[in-house]
C-alpha cells in the first residue's frame, strides 16, 4: 500500500496528476472534435456532393482505421508537417510539438468523426416541419439554428455524446505510446520501477472505471436538463 | 510521395493483416460464447448471478482495452502462484495474451448486444411456441437465440469493426499485426504517410468486407 502512497515515497501524487493530465487531453480532444463536427456535419447536410464526399470520407476513414494508426501518423508526421510549413515560410529550424498538443489533436481528430455522426444523426431526426414553420415566420437563418432547432438537437444529441466522451477517455490511453505522461504511462512507468504492474495497472483501471461512472453521472443530469417538457 | 516504399511494402503489410485477421477471427469466436454466456446470466432471476454478469460488462467497458491487455500481458505474470500451473503455458505467450484480452473484451460488449435483443423478442413468438406443446429448452434454444442473433446482428456488426479496430493494440505487446509492422515501417522510413495510406487502405478495405457480409447475413435472414 506505501507504492500508493503521496509524497516521494508513493506513486499516489504521480498517479493524481497523471489523472488530471488525462482528464485535460480528453477535454481537449472532445473540444476539438466539436470544432471538426461543426465544419463536416454542414458539409454531410449540404445538398452540395462534392461537399457529401470530403465529409463522408473524413468519417469513414476515420472510423474504419484504427485511433493507435492515427496515432503513430500525428506522432510522426505531426512536427514533419510542421516544418514542411514553416519551411515555406522561410523558417527552417528543428520544430518539436508537444505531445499533449500532436496527442489530442489525433484523439480530437477520431472523437469528430464520431460527433459528427451524432449531429448528423440528431439534426436528421428533427421534423422537417419545424424548419419550415420557422421560415414562414420570418425568422433568421442563424436565431433559426440557435433558438429553434439547436435546442430540440441536444436532446437528442445527448445521450450519443455521452458514448462519445466515453470513447474519447478511454482512446486518450492510446496516446501513453506517444510519452505523454497520463494515466497509463504512469503505471508503465511506476510499473517499471517497481516491478509490480499487477497492482499499477490495476491501479489505473480503477481509475479509469472511476472516471466513466463519474462522467456518466454528471451526463445523466444534462440529459434531464435538456429533456424538460417532454 | 515516395511511391516505391508504397509498394515494396505492401507485400509486408499484406502479411500483417493476415495476423490481425487471425487474432480478429480467434476473439470475435471466444467472446461470442463468453457474450452468449454472460447474457443467459444476465437475464437470470438470482440477483447475486444477475449484478456478476453486469459487474463483469460494466468493467470491461468502463475501462480502455489497453488496461486489459497490460494487466493479462504483465499483470498476471508476476503472481508466483499462477506461473506454476498449467495455464502458465498459454499465459506467457503475447499472442494468446492478446486474445484472451479482446475476448474478454468483445464478450463484455457482446453480452449487451444479445441480452438487449433477447429482452426486444416479442412474448407472442415465445407464447406460439409454448401453445405448439414446445418444451422450455427447445423454445430457448431453436427460437429464442435465432431471433436474438437477427435482431443483433446490425449491432453485432458495429461489434466486430471496433474489434478489428481493436487488435491493433496487439502491436504494444510485441505482437506484430498490421498496426505494429506499420509503426515499424514508420520508425525506420520515417515516411509516415506512405506508410499510413497503405495500411489504412487495408483497414478500410477489411471494414469494408465485413461490412457487406454483415449487410448480406442480415438480408438473407430477414423473416419481417
Amino acid at each position: 500500500m506505501e507504492l500508493l502512497a503521496f509524497g516521494k515515497t508513493g506513486w499516489g501524487d504521480e498517479l493524481f496528476y497523471a489523472t488530471l493530465m488525462t482528464i485535460a487531453v480528453s477535454i481537449t480532444a472532445l473540444l476539438i472534435g466539436f470544432l471538426f463536427s461543426l465544419i463536416f456535419t454542414p458539409l454531410k447536410l449540404s445538398n452540395n456532393k462534392f461537399f457529401n464526399l470530403i465529409a463522408n470520407s473524413y468519417t469513414t476513414v476515420i472510423r474504419g482505421v484504427p485511433e493507435l494508426l492515427v496515432i503513430y501518423l500525428f506522432f510522426f508526421g505531426g512536427s514533419g508537417a510542421i516544418m514542411y510549413v514553416a519551411s515555406i515560410f522561410g523558417y527552417l529550424e528543428y520544430i518539436e510539438i508537444n505531445a499533449f498538443i500532436t496527442g489530442s489533436f489525433a484523439i480530437g481528430i477520431i472523437s469528430g468523426a464520431y460527433s459528427t455522426e451524432v449531429f448528423r444523426g440528431a439534426i436528421q431526426s428533427i421534423d422537417k416541419g419545424q424548419f419550415e414553420a420557422a421560415k414562414v415566420l420570418g425568422i433568421k437563418r442563424n436565431v433559426q439554428f440557435f433558438k429553434i432547432i439547436m435546442p430540440q438537437m441536444l436532446r437528442l444529441a445527448i445521450p450519443n455524446l455521452s458514448n462519445v466522451w466515453q470513447i474519447t477517455l478511454k482512446d486518450t490511453s492510446l496516446i501513453s505510446v506517444t510519452g505523454l505522461v497520463e494515466i497509463m504511462r504512469q503505471s508503465y512507468i511506476a510499473a517499471g520501477s517497481t516491478r509490480d504492474p499487477l497492482l499499477f495497472y490495476s491501479v489505473a483501471a480503477l481509475i479509469y472505471l472511476m472516471l466513466t461512472f463519474l462522467s456518466m453521472k454528471l451526463i445523466n443530469r444534462l440529459e434531464i436538463k435538456y429533456s424538460r417538457g417532454f | 510521395m515516395d511511391f516505391t516504399l508504397m509498394i515494396t511494402s505492401l507485400p509486408k503489410l499484406l502479411g500483417a493483416a493476415v495476423v490481425t485477421l487471425k487474432l480478429l477471427s480467434l476473439s470475435l469466436f471466444f467472446g461470442l460464447f463468453i457474450g452468449l454466456l454472460f447474457a443467459i446470466l444476465r437475464l437470470n432471476k438470482n440477483p447475486f448471478i444477475k449484478n456478476f454478469a453486469y459487474g463483469y460488462s460494466y468493467i470491461f467497458r468502463g475501462t480502455p482495452l489497453l488496461v486489459q491487455i497490460f494487466i493479462i500481458y504483465f499483470g498476471l505474470g508476476q503472481i508466483e502462484y499462477f506461473r506454476s500451473t498449467f495455464l502458465w503455458v498459454v499465459f506467457k505467450e503475447p499472442y494468446w495474451c492478446a486474445i484472451i484480452a479482446f475476448a474478454l473484451n468483445t464478450g463484455a460488449y457482446t453480452s449487451e448486444i444479445l441480452r438487449s435483443a433477447f429482452q426486444t423478442i416479442k412474448p407472442g413468438i415465445i407464447e406460439a411456441g409454448k401453445s405448439l406443446g414446445i418444451s422450455n429448452k427447445i423454445i430457448f434454444y431453436k427460437i429464442q437465440i435465432p431471433v436474438a442473433i437477427r435482431q443483433s446482428l446490425p449491432a453485432y456488426g458495429n461489434e466486430i469493426i471496433l474489434m478489428m479496430k481493436g487488435t491493433s493494440l496487439a502491436s504494444t505487446v510485441t505482437l506484430m499485426d498490421l498496426t505494429g509492422v506499420a509503426k515499424y515501417i514508420i520508425s525506420t522510413t520515417f515516411k509516415p504517410i506512405e506508410v499510413f495510406i497503405v495500411a489504412g487502405s487495408i483497414y478500410l478495405f477489411m471494414t469494408f468486407l465485413i461490412h457487406n457480409i454483415i449487410r448480406y447475413l442480415e438480408k438473407k435472414y430477414n423473416f419481417q
